[in-house]
């Protein structure tokens, strides 16, 4: 593979290894060089209008130093719900190209897609949706509420939390790239072999480095988090007095922890195939396709309760705030998070019961399939007892709370279905699945996020959003969702398979055209949610709230909104469970004087700089480029053991400042039950 | 209330919304299918009875409780009921035993490596009736199916007599697909040097449309056949018709067959190299390759891969997939 041909052995391939002009698909004539061409201009245009209003208001400086090097756990929180939202717009694009080839390609009509062109897009918009939009948002949501909600300053390792960032972002970006030079893998968004082996060009190695970047970012920020946790919890905040969305932020870093080396393995394995010519996973030479598809789902099983943990934790803040009352059953909560933490590493066989297991296997990984349903029906029964008896008030966050509970119980309930073996035999890979886990993914993870957002983002920024768009949005999301995918269930049962790049059976197009049309409809909530964010900045003045707008109940609420850089002044003391509901029932006055100089973690420029180079080493694997590959590579290790000569990594806010900041934040203690 | 009406109960109004659209999922002409079917129904309908009420309940209480209602009663410290949460626990545990064990019976039942014992409800297999057998390979992205019995091949159709049983034995050339006939029966891999196997039987005669369920590069789309359900009298005709083709698939044939092709059109074979699906299954059709079976006895010096037999590990490796060597049978008598 890395050798080029005699007459080819030139200056340009050592200099650019397999990148050539004919790598670059907008280049080309073709009806997909055109979309590409007209995709890169459009970025090209927007991206040279963002950095040149950036340049124009000199905000290079302030950027760099406020966020780019920043430790600080909410600013990163912010830059991965950014990166999320940026990413949405990308895996969205994917799926409105896909609805309109599928609505469109039947009988004679091949649709506008070429198949080879097809299967990068469901591949990019799989990949893109779990990876960069569904992570970076939970990541986000963990990175800015865990810390305050325990009472932290930040977490255990701040640098580390900066670096994980960066390797997500550059990831993304790898991804991105592939778009306008070279391809993308056409191998699904698990890079199955043998097709992910079989695939020449750059298109598979985009996938592996891109991944392998985002997934060792992942991995740094589920150990930062367990150690926040376990060891930065404000004095008297017990295990069992903490949050359940702290809670179930350590069963996903634990998760974490323990499933993305099996990624980082396994694709490094298939790296090896397609590089050095091993055979890990190609017939013959004692190698299995199979292993591939055990060890991949080993991780990948895993990875969907790593996204839907934190997003119960989240709806475990949402219902008790707004039914003003406790969550009904808190160690049922625990103790179901965790067994769902347990279980989800039992179950990957499921993916594929059709391999040809035999009845016993396949009963095993059916039966603890199905008992994670449990700990999840307990669950939503503790949110409807925590409805039950209280004064809910539906605002945006709950509207989009109580989305899900209907929206995700169809979901569990065909999750079920899906369980039971012999019905797996006929739904497996049919669009009855598709419509499944977007039913769960959807209905679980993306309302939750846009409910946490709407949650949280008067903490983070001092001004809530605007209602009205929110309610647009979340009205248009949930009956999109349903317009899009209801079809994909009544096909599925029609015995229609996933990944199909046109159709022979005319009957089946009225369904693609309604599914295409529900897709319209969330690209509508999408465009509402920006204008959402759009209109609440620019009516900020008049959105402005205090510390605690929605008369919550845990600790990071009785902080100013949005808070400052050291969280709290003093340490919280917790005496139990809803810890700022306690301290507003004992009348908590905030102490006005006597700070002390508190000890901070200091802005570092290793991480942006580390990240970079991996990504120019990345991109160097990908096109065979040897001598930058080496090249960024020592400069990561050598960038690395510089950081650990870094011995001005942390400071103090003086006591002064600390005052100051006390007596003029947002803090607005007589908001406190206005919306009650 | 027998299943026949469950069905009923749960296709009227899906019928009345899909205007006769069909879906064979929950009405499939075929025993085995519909079998899964009634499980996927019937398991369906248990768990409505813990969703149903329970997204009645979230209705009901969000509403009864809005904030503006001040009438219902509010208690903002209650948030713990023993008894409550043994209910909560229990209630789910039930329903799941019950799925549970719907699942684990019917998946021994149906393991597709066990033969067939019935052909339709209440028509047991016949003594003496020997299954149709029916060797599968895919190719990209085409079908070639081998009727051993027949000694025939084609490529793109198959064929099978109402209510006579079928053993498919299957493997591929390259890539991992997933052999799926809806009307007939579910889905099963086939994958390079390895063998799965399915039994499935069709009580109609018609044309359905079979295809690969798991996505292999460009040219899956078009990776379809049709399964025509005959007849005996049709299908010895059929039989007789791939027999007049003509045209023998050897060694060379097989070698162009396997090239990647895209929307390949039904062909058929009059005769077939023998021994030419366990030489694919065992890697070794070109000359001077050496079968897994082979290689496997070398290594393990006659210990024929320890374990590989037992349960759970179906998917052979070449080492079972002679020819005469009978399908490993579990969970059920002998045919």
């Amino acid at each position: 593979m890395p050798e080029a041909t005699p007459h080819r052995a030139h200056v340009w391939d050592v200099l650019f290894g397999r990148l050539t002009l004919d790598s670059l698909p907008f280049l080309k004539p073709d009806l997909e060089g055109r979309i590409v061409l007209a995709t890169l201009v459009v970025v090209l245009l927007l991206g040279v209008a963002i950095l040149g209003l950036v340049t124009k208001k000199r905000l290079w400086g302030y950027l760099w130093r406020e966020w780019f090097t920043s430790v600080d756990h909410k600013k990163l929180g912010i830059m991965y719900m950014i990166l999320g939202t940026v990413m949405l717009l990308r895996g969205f694009s994917d799926a409105i190209m896909m609805r309109a080839q599928q609505a469109y390609a039947f009988g004679p009509h091949m649709g506008y897609l070429p198949p080879e062109h097809y299967d990068q897009i469901f591949t990019a918009h799989g990949a893109i949706m779990i990876f960069f939009v569904a992570m970076a948002y939970i990541v986000g949501l963990m990175n800015y509420v865990m810390p305050l909600q325990i009472g932290a300053r930040d977490v255990a390792f701040p640098f580390l939390n900066n670096l994980s960032f960066w390797f997500t972002f550059w990831g993304a970006i790898l991804f991105m790239v592939s778009l306008f030079v070279g391809d993308f893998s056409t191998a699904g968004w698990l890079g199955y072999p043998p097709v992910s082996e079989l695939q020449q060009g750059p298109g598979v190695d985009y996938y592996i480095w891109g991944l392998q970047l985002s997934g060792v970012g992942t991995l740094l920020t589920g150990v930062n988090f367990v150690t926040t946790i376990l060891k930065m919890r404000a004095p008297g905040m017990s295990m069992m007095k903490m949050p359940v969305f702290s809670w179930t932020t350590l069963c996903t870093s634990g998760l974490i922890i323990a499933t993305f080396p099996v990624l980082t393995a396994t694709l490094f394995l298939l790296s090896l195939d397609r590089y050095l010519g091993t055979h890990f996973f190609t017939t013959g030479f004692g190698g299995n396709v199979m292993m591939y598809i055990n060890l991949i789902w080993v991780w990948g099983h895993p990875e969907v309760y790593i996204l839907i943990l934190p997003i119960f934790g989240v709806y475990s803040e949402i219902v008790p705030t707004f039914s003003g009352k406790p969550l009904f059953g808190y160690s049922s909560m625990v103790y179901a998070t965790a067994a769902i933490m347990i279980l989800s590493y039992l179950v990957w066989l499921h993916h594929f019961f059709t391999m040809g297991s035999g009845a016993d296997v396949n009963s095993f990984f059916s039966l603890t399939t199905m008992m994670i349903s449990i700990p999840t029906g307990v669950k939503i029964f503790n949110w409807l007892f925590t409805m039950y008896r209280g004064r809910v008030r539906f605002t945006v966050p709950m509207l989009w709370t109580m989305g899900f509970l209907f929206t995700f119980t169809i979901g569990g309930m065909t999750g079920v279905m899906l369980s039971v073996a012999p019905a797996d035999f006929l739904l497996h890979n049919s669009l009855f699945l598709i419509a499944h886990f977007h039913n769960v993914i959807i209905g679980g993870v993306v309302f939750g996020v846009f409910a946490a957002v709407n949650y949280w983002f008067p903490k983070a920024f001092g001004f809530r959003l605007d209602e009205f768009w929110g309610k647009a949005s979340f009205w248009c999301w949930l009956v999109g969702f349903w317009v899009a995918f209801t079809p994909l269930y009544i096909m599925g049962l029609m015995g229609v398979t996933r990944r199909l790049s046109h159709f022979d059976n005319p009957a089946l197009q009225p369904y693609f055209i309604v599914a295409a049309f529900g897709a319209l409809l969330i690209a509508l909530g999408i465009l509402a949610f920006i204008i959402q964010i759009g209109v609440s900045i620019m009516r900020r003045k008049a959105y402005a709230v205090g510390g605690d707008p929605w008369n919550a109940r845990t600790l990071e609420w009785s902080t100013s909104s949005p808070p400052p850089a050291y969280n709290y002044a003093f340490v919280p003391n917790v005496h139990e469970r809803d810890a700022w509901t306690d301290m507003k029932k004992h009348g908590f006055r905030r102490p006005l004087e006597g700070f002390h100089p508190i000890h901070m973690p200091k802005n570092t420029a290793a991480g942006a700089v580390i990240g970079a180079l991996s990504f120019i080493c990345c991109f160097a694997l990908v096109w065979y480029i040897w001598w930058l590959a080496v090249a960024s590579f020592v400069g990561v290790v050598a960038a690395s053991i510089t950081h650990t000569f870094n011995y001005r990594r942390d400071f103090h806010i003086g006591a002064d400042e600390v005052r100051t900041f006390e007596h003029t934040g947002n803090w607005q203690p007589e908001a406190q039950g206005a919306n009650a | 209330m027998t299943v026949k009406r469950l069905r009923g109960l749960l296709l009227l109004p899906l019928a009345l919304l899909l205007g006769g659209c069909h879906l064979v999922l929950l009405d499939p002409p075929g025993d085995v299918a519909r079998q899964q079917s009634d499980i996927m129904i019937v398991t369906t309908i248990i768990i409505a009875l813990i969703i149903v009420p329970v997204m009645i309940a979230i209705g009901v209480v969000a509403w009864r409780y809005r904030a503006s209602n001040k009438q219902a009663t509010y208690d903002p410290d209650w948030d713990h009921s023993p008894q409550l949460e043994l209910v909560v626990w229990a209630a789910p545990l039930l329903i799941i035993i019950a799925v549970g064990a719907i699942s684990w019976i019917g998946t021994h039942q149906l393991d597709p490596y066990r033969p067939l014992d019935r052909v339709a409800p209440g028509q047991p297999v016949a003594a003496g009736v020997k299954p149709l057998e029916v060797d599968v390979v895919s190719l990209r992205w085409k079908w070639l199916f081998f009727y051993p019995q027949y000694g025939i091949a084609t490529v793109n159709q198959l064929a099978a007599p109402v209510d006579v049983p079928i053993r498919f034995r299957l493997t591929s050339d390259e890539m991992m697909d997933s052999f799926f006939v809806p009307a007939l029966v579910g889905q099963v891999y086939t994958m390079p040097g390895m063998q799965t196997v399915l039994h499935a039987v069709i009580n109609k005669p018609g044309t359905y449309p079979g295809f690969s369920a798991n996505y292999s590069g460009v040219g899956f789309t078009d990776m379809r056949f049709k399964f025509e359900g005959m007849n005996r009298q049709d299908f010895d005709r059929w039989i007789a018709k791939a027999r007049d083709a003509g045209t023998g698939l050897d060694l060379k044939v097989y070698d162009r067959l396997r090239q990647p092709e895209r929307d390949v059109p039904v062909q058929y074979f009059a005769r077939f190299e023998p021994g030419l699906y366990t030489r694919i299954l065992e890697r070794c059709v070109d000359p001077g390759e050496t079968c897994m079976s082979a290689t496997m006895s070398d290594a393990h010096a006659g210990d024929a891969m320890p374990g590989m037999q037992g349960h759970g590990m179906h998917a052979a490796t070449g080492a079972l997939a002679d020819d005469r060597t009978p399908v490993p049978a579990q969970a059920a008598p002998a045919h």
